[in-house]
């Protein structure tokens, strides 16, 4: 289970402070739990934030009953976080296997890295000695970025935009590795998306905008508004939802 | 099958058998043809049926002839000082036949315990007949706690004829002091020159690279692709001059990643002196990409160990 309270994060911008996130509450213990609302609304700092990649100026978070606020990132991915990027990092002369094996955390064997790889739809024999560098398109560096958090095999992974800049045809097989993964995981999957399908996977929503909780609840109560367009979602303030 | 031979059995003491795993990872005396210099003199030396090696009356070194159409042959060839104080020149001439293809490993490593610096220059000049195929491989390695300096300045001349073809390995990654690496190259028509080199420097160490390559055959081409890593306060300089006299194509790369203090620079220099001349530079020199080590962290790595990485990789 992990625990925002009163979770804050400004910062300086042309001299005055910025609000990114503002005293976010929130108790997450569902399997599949998707954050949504407008691009700036704090999504992804936020993620950033449970990740410790970004350090927030207020609250505190604890990850089943433990405080991890203080710990670094290594430390926290040791506790049991895993974070997929929007924007995978490419590596010059760092394979695919490597990349794999140091996510697992031991050396796997060449048929445990290929398993990990058909998980997201890659041919395996492919991909296992290929550089993560700019030879990869952006679509595969995104599926490797998720196989590398599934073989982490962790109880919290963080999914930051996995549909973003991948095209059609790779988003229908990602959906299924998305479903799989709901599915089987045995942890809990915090997913950041814009995408009804994914949202749709979902246990819980997250309506996130103007760096505030909008609103949290199951699916069934959160995404028919959303669909509809009668949720009114703050982004400045005033109210931009198109009303049904 | 032969019994294999042990490098005891050649006289070599334990710091050189050590030398000689680090620099040419050999366990046990290679089959075919081989030529050992330990401290300055020829320790061991064999030729093979193709492979004839001759010890030079004129100056320290060998010639190496290597009959054509020799195939899947290897031929070793390192160097190891373990004496303080050494200077060791040598020159070793290759002449490699039509149509052979061949492999050869060469290689330095210098242990200095002592107070004298330790020095080894060695000039190879590569002599390939039309079609011939050389892979080169050479390792430069210093190791010793005492505070005599190891010097390494070796020169690759490369003469390659017609549909030649030349891929150099070249890579030093810890030990020494300061080093002068000039390879020269003249390519006629059809041949091809690759050279890879990895370059890692720490401390007060410093590495210049200099690459002459000169286009003078019609179709020839050559790839000159350089990674290294700077540390401490170590300083590299890197210049890679390529000359297209006639319709061909070069091209050449200098990746570098900073640490700590250190310096790099890079000066790559194209001249076209023909309109069909094709070529291409690239360098870029920078540290370490934040989200890398992020990244590395997000997996459980410290930022010690994800740096570790990030370097290996690149020097992989």
């Amino acid at each position: 289970m992990l625990e925002l309270k009163h979770i804050s994060y400004t910062v300086e911008s042309e001299g005055k402070p910025l609000s990114i996130l503002q005293d976010i509450n929130l108790t997450l213990d569902g399997r599949f739990i998707a954050f949504t609302g407008p691009n700036g609304g704090g999504k992804s700092t936020l993620a950033k934030v449970i990740a410790g990649i970004i350090k927030p100026t207020e609250g505190q978070i604890l990850l089943d009953g433990q405080d991890i606020t203080d710990m670094t990132i290594t430390e926290r991915a040791k506790a049991g976080i895993s974070f997929a990027f929007q924007q995978p990092v490419r590596f010059k002369g760092i394979t695919v296997k490597t990349l794999l094996d140091l996510a697992a955390g031991k050396r796997l064997s060449v048929h445990n890295a290929c398993a990990y790889l058909s998980e997201v739809g890659l041919c395996a024999a492919d991909y296992i000695n290929r550089e993560v560098n700019d030879s990869l398109s952006g679509g595969e560096l995104k599926r490797i970025e998720i196989a590398t958090v599934i073989a982490r095999g962790t109880k919290l992974s963080l999914f930051d935009e996995p549909e973003a800049g991948i095209d059609l045809w790779s988003f229908q097989n990602l959906i299924q590795v998305f479903e799989r993964m709901h599915r089987d995981i045995r942890g809990s999957i915090l997913i950041i998306s814009h995408q009804e399908r994914i949202l749709n996977i979902a246990d819980q929503i997250v309506v996130l905008a103007a760096g505030q909780v909008q609103q949290h609840g199951a699916k069934e109560e959160i995404l028919p508004g959303l669909l509809q367009g009668r949720s009114c979602i703050k982004t400045t303030g005033s109210c931009c939802g198109r009303k049904g | 099958m032969s019994e294999k031979k042990t490098f005891q059995k050649l006289n070599f003491d334990p710091l050189q058998i050590q030398m000689v795993q680090q620099v040419a990872e050999l366990h046990e005396v290679p089959e075919g043809a081989y030529s050992f210099r330990l401290n300055g003199q020829s320790a061991a030396v064999q030729s093979s049926e193709h492979i004839t090696i001759v010890k030079k009356e004129d100056k320290p070194g060998i010639d190496i002839y290597i009959a054509p159409g020799t195939k899947k042959e290897s031929l070793h060839i390192p160097v190891v000082l373990s004496q303080t104080g050494l200077k060791d020149l040598v020159y070793n001439d290759f002449h490699v036949g039509e149509d052979a293809d061949v492999v050869i490993i060469a290689g330095c490593g210098i242990h200095n315990c002592g107070d004298q610096e330790s020095s080894h220059d060695g000039i190879h000049s590569f002599y390939l007949e039309k079609n011939a195929r050389v892979k080169y491989v050479e390792r430069h390695y210093g190791e010793g706690d005492g505070i005599g300096g190891v010097v390494m300045n070796p020169t690759t001349i490369v003469e390659l004829a017609e549909g030649a073809y030349l891929e150099m390995d070249t890579t030093q990654i810890k030990g020494v002091d300061s080093t002068i690496r000039e390879t020269r190259g003249t390519l006629a028509e059809n041949a091809t020159f690759i050279v890879k080199e990895k370059l890692m420097t720490h401390g007060e160490q410093y590495a210049e690279t200099v690459f002459n390559v000169d286009l003078n055959g019609r179709g020839s081409s050559t790839d000159v692709v350089s990674r290294s890593v700077a540390k401490g306060k170590s300083r590299q300089k890197f210049l890679a001059s390529i000359n297209g006299n006639t319709a061909c194509t070069g091209h050449s790369a200098c990746d570098a990643i900073i640490m700590d203090e250190a310096s790099v620079r890079a000066i790559p220099e194209l001249t076209a002196n023909d309109v069909d001349a094709a070529l291409i530079h690239e360098a870029a020199i920078g540290k370490i990409a934040g989200d890398q080590l992020i990244k590395l962290m997000t997996l459980g790595l410290t930022e010690e160990e994800a740096e570790a990485q990030i370097i290996n990789g690149f020097l992989k």
